[in-house]
């Protein structure tokens, strides 16, 4: 125990290069599978391909590849170095995004056909639909499935000390390189990583409470903060999921 | 800059990488539907169940690469990283297929169970003829999910030197320096592979889920 109180101060900068990955990914991918995943949703056929093209290219690839490919290929095609942590986010956030606009553009989909309508009825520009009525209930139904993606981002970190960054996977070699405590070092790492989860399981649930009680959705009543610590477990998303 | 006569080259060893990685996805991927049936059925047991059920919340919540290169370095020499690889991936996605049907048993009808009861069935028939059969049908396109999934997560095996596709190219790579088209390479070869599943996973959804 002494020996991971002693070294916590390693392990947190590890974890904080993590969190900080995973913000950072978080947000492309976000931005990206918000706009790829309406453009998805829109009745001409470019928009659509465009989308569909992007899906199936960034889902298709693995994450470690396209890093593999931005930290070294990229260099050698244009002569400029990424920095190696701003490769591994674009990398991760092209990802997950991909997967991310599959959701997006589902659940724009799945929002009720007389909700459209209304609004074709109130004579509604196409901004005001999307902003006012269709998004905000798809939103609603996105965020679990957001939820379940950001825990597979934050995991998919862990390879970018394969492309030299110092993570909380390289914290916990280098500690064990440096003492030879196999099982210790990496206990370390493995509850930090447990913990991260946790903590973005914990924020997600919020935000699904916050969106649902917007729309007047009933939320599960009584026991409070309590309740969010339980209900569904990670991963079991139904389809989108991950894949 | 882009040189055809080099990608052919080096497009042999590169499938052979890619033979290996697929060989990892199959194995891995099948360990991952037999355990995780094995777990889901287990994890209706009242103590038992709890504490596999945390194992497997400890198990989806750190990462893949992680787990991997613990196992590999706790695993006694005679082990090859490959056997490690096969093992640690499929008992990572185990923790998810066993999500999926146990949703899946959840949707049985409780009337079928009843029934079975009624006709006192031992509980083999029960599972075996009942509520199986139901429950695995429906989960069919979701558990092809993983098996993509598990497709793309096989170049994390480069961290522990299994030669797979990713391994493959980087050896490449650094004896030749020249990265641009062996990384290309290897990115479309994925796609070769992951595209046409996606196609055929979506067909599969069309044929059970309306079921």
């Amino acid at each position: 125990m002494d020996f991971l109180i002693q070294r916590l101060p390693l392990y947190l900068d590890g974890a904080w290069v993590t969190i900080q990955l995973t913000i950072g990914g978080g947000a492309l991918a976000f931005v990206l599978a918000m706009v790829f995943g309406i453009i998805g949703t829109i009745r001409h056929w470019l928009p659509r391909a465009v989308s569909t093209v992007y899906v199936e290219v960034f889902r298709g690839i693995a994450a470690l590849v396209l890093m593999f490919w931005m930290a070294f290929a990229l260099p050698q095609l244009s002569g400029y170095q990424l920095d190696d942590r701003f490769a591994a986010i674009l990398a991760l956030g092209l990802n997950v995004g991909a997967y991310g606009a599959e959701v997006v553009r589902s659940s724009i989909n799945a929002v009720a056909k007389a909700q459209v309508e209304a609004t074709v009825a109130l004579n509604f520009s196409w901004f005001q639909r999307m902003r006012l009525v269709v998004l905000p209930q798809a939103w609603a139904q996105m965020l679990p499935t957001f939820g379940n993606l950001i825990i597979e981002l934050m995991k998919a970190t862990a390879v970018v000390y394969l492309i030299g960054v110092t993570d909380l996977t390289a914290v916990a070699q280098n500690m064990r390189e440096s003492t030879g405590e196999t099982v210790i070092a990496f206990l370390g790492a493995f509850v930090l990583y447990y913990l991260i989860a946790h903590a973005l399981i914990f924020g997600m649930r919020l935000l699904e409470r916050r969106a649902n009680r917007k729309l007047g959705r009933a939320v599960p009543r009584g026991k409070g903060l309590k309740s969010l610590a339980q209900s569904t477990p990670v991963g079991s998303g139904t389809a989108g999921g991950i894949s | 800059m882009w040189d055809f006569q080099w990608t052919l080259q080096i497009l042999p060893d590169l499938m052979d990488g890619l033979a290996v990685t697929v060989q990892i996805t199959v194995l891995g991927y099948l360990i991952a539907l037999v355990l995780g049936l094995l777990i889901a059925i287990v994890r209706r047991a009242p103590f038992v169940g709890a504490v596999l059920h945390a194992a497997m919340e400890f198990v989806r919540t750190t990462p893949l690469l992680i787990q991997v290169v613990f196992v590999f370095l706790l695993a006694p020499a005679y082990i090859s990283p490959m056997t490690v690889g096969i093992v640690v991936i499929g008992v990572h996605y185990a923790a998810y297929t066993a999500e999926v049907y146990r949703s899946g048993i959840e949707g049985v009808a409780k009337g079928q169970w009843e029934a079975a009861r009624a006709l006192s069935l031992p509980a083999r028939r029960t599972w075996g003829a009942i509520v199986l059969p139901q429950a695995i049908r429906k989960v069919i396109p979701a558990l092809g999910n993983y098996l993509i999934a598990t497709f793309k997560d096989t170049p994390l095996l480069i961290a522990i030197g299994v030669g797979e596709l990713l391994t493959e190219a980087q050896q490449i790579g650094s004896a030749s320096f020249r990265v641009v088209e062996v990384y290309t390479v290897v990115g479309f070869l994925f796609l070769l592979v992951s595209i046409p599943s996606a196609i055929l996973l979506r067909r599969l959804e069309r044929r059970y889920a309306a079921v």
